[in-house]
């Protein structure tokens, strides 16, 4: 995930207590209001959805700021990589013909 | 780990209005419009022009439509075709050295970086450094505020106090979340803190000692804290960034909360009154030691200061100096402290015609260096506190696990 994966040391097996290290990381969604997509917040680690659900509300929600939490396991996200930004998404580089202001029109033109 | 586990209070009412408003007018400038509401995208249609650069949130820029429309355009108009694929061991160098051209230039473009990009180790070893300390700070400063929770004058006070030390946990919270990003493991990070190999912000090894300390608190750390932070939501690392708006929104609240103690200790008894200006007296010098030390002169000799300021500066990582943010807060501050009728504690203070600003005698920098280095009131026992509750929470982190465990066997077996 864009804001996890680069973590070192979550979930893999580490010499220090267990416990303290075995928490996945989640990553935080929250819609604002009804009509918004849901937009990443952050993050936290949590034993379970169901926990990760509750202190997300707690961590992310203190005032009112979503109607709706998604959480997610930071594991279970696929992302692309800033490596291959270029060749990525340049394949949309040579279509400037799907922008509108590719198009040569008249000024005077009204509601175009 | 998780400090705000069932600490959810409900003062929904006693909040209202605090958290759009209220947030320094005159050095909020641009970040003000990025502290909306998270998850709100500026509803704006395409083409109709009204955006602006400022209505940046969670590092998602609003692309102004007189700008090229995309890369395609911007390639062709620039006339740059990199089409780079696979590269051999030997243009691996090269690529290295492409990484770096490209973090200078997000850098130069004022752009944010974010968490995948490449980026030289130094900066993000100086972004773990600092937003760790900070992470530390909000959950260390939670202690000298908690210490009042039970003996708060009234229940609205209490259910005040209580959000606003939450607050401190959740703050401590975005900003662990944006120092993983830069892979680190937060409990790595909680053991450096308990281990004395991180600090916190000094001021939070003085005491509170009387119920204005909270005031005083408000008022004067959390401003100074505001006055900080402020400028670093618009740091070139985006999930600090997008953290810091979060922050300074609910800070203002910390600030007008504090700011009101005071004021109606000021008009209360005259041993209220006392009270509070024996807390303005107290906070007023670390207040200003907050800002760190002089960016020049002999008391700027540091391990903090100097080249490392510079190079923070050059990185978009600190946008303004030690001395000037120091000066902005005497300015804002000294009216707000006239309006209270408290005297601040400086013989030196006074109106300078020429410069515009207040004069100000001199920190005592000694002291900062003794306390930053572990001699202040409280040192240890911030530290024997946190490490205290964070082993007195494992059995609570241990029945969470094994509450997990047990319904994920569940689950499997029910599916089998």
């Amino acid at each position: 995930m864009s804001e996890g994966s680069t973590r070192i040391s979550d979930g893999s097996p580490t010499p220090t207590t267990p416990a303290e290290r075995s928490w996945p990381l989640w990553e935080v969604f929250v819609r604002g209001k009804r009509g918004l997509s849901h937009v990443h917040v952050g993050s936290l680690h949590a034993p379970d959805a169901e926990m990760a659900l509750r202190n997300g509300r707690d961590v992310y929600t203190r005032r009112q700021e979503g109607v709706s939490l998604w959480v997610v396991r930071a594991d279970d996200i696929t992302a692309s990589s800033p490596d291959e930004k270029d060749s990525f998404f340049d394949p949309a580089a040579d279509k400037i013909y799907r922008h509108p202001t590719f198009y040569d029109v008249p000024d005077d033109v009204e509601y175009l | 780990m998780l400090v705000v586990v069932g600490m959810r209070v409900v003062v929904g009412v006693l909040m209202v209005g605090c958290a759009g408003r209220g947030i320094h007018p005159g050095i909020l400038s641009g970040a003000r419009q990025a502290a909306t509401v998270p998850g709100v995208v500026p509803r704006t249609l395409p083409g109709s022009g009204v955006i602006s650069h400022t209505g940046r949130m969670y590092g998602n820029d609003v692309i102004d439509p007189n700008e090229p429309l995309n890369a395609a355009e911007q390639a062709a108009a620039e006339g740059t075709d990199d089409g780079v694929a696979s590269l051999s061991p030997a243009g691996r160098r090269e690529q290295a050295a492409t990484d770096l051209a490209a973090f200078d230039a997000l850098i130069a473009a004022d752009q944010r970086i974010e968490p995948r990009d490449a980026m030289p180790e130094k900066y993000r070893q100086t972004l773990i450094r600092q937003i760790a300390q900070h992470a530390h700070s909000e959950i260390i400063g939670m202690q000298p505020e908690g210490n009042w929770i039970t003996r708060a004058p009234s229940l609205r006070r209490k259910a005040i106090l209580i959000a606003k030390v939450q607050d401190e946990a959740g703050h401590g919270l975005y900003l662990y979340s944006a120092a993983e990003t830069l892979g680190i493991d937060r409990q790595e990070l909680l053991e450096r803190l308990h281990d004395g190999k991180q600090r916190y912000s000094s001021i939070f090894n003085y005491p509170t000692l009387t119920w204005a300390d909270n005031g005083a608190i408000g008022w004067l750390v959390d401003g100074a804290a505001i006055m900080n932070q402020v400028p670093l939501c618009r740091c070139s690392y985006g999930p600090y960034a997008r953290a810091m708006i979060r922050v300074c929104k609910e800070e203002s609240f910390h600030q007008r909360q504090g700011f009101e103690i005071l004021w109606t200790l000021m008009r209360g008894t005259e041993s209220q009154q006392a009270m509070a200006q024996d807390a303005a007296n107290r906070w007023w010098w670390p207040a200003l030691a907050m800002f760190g030390p002089p960016d020049t002169g002999d008391a700027a000799a540091g391990p903090t200061s100097g080249s490392h300021t510079e190079q923070s500066m050059a990185w978009g990582i600190k946008r303004f100096a030690n001395d000037e943010l120091r000066q902005k807060f005497v300015d804002m501050t000294v009216p707000q402290a006239q309006k209270l009728g408290l005297t601040l504690p400086d013989p030196d203070l006074r109106w300078n015609e020429e410069r515009g600003h207040w004069d100000f005698g001199q920190v005592d920098w000694d002291e900062f260096w003794r306390v930053l280095r572990g001699d202040g009131p409280c040192n240890a026992e911030r530290i024997a506190h946190r490490r205290r509750a964070h082993d007195d929470g494992a059995w609570v982190r241990e029945a969470a696990n094994a509450h997990a465990a047990k319904a994920q066997t569940r689950a499997r077996e029910s599916a089998a």
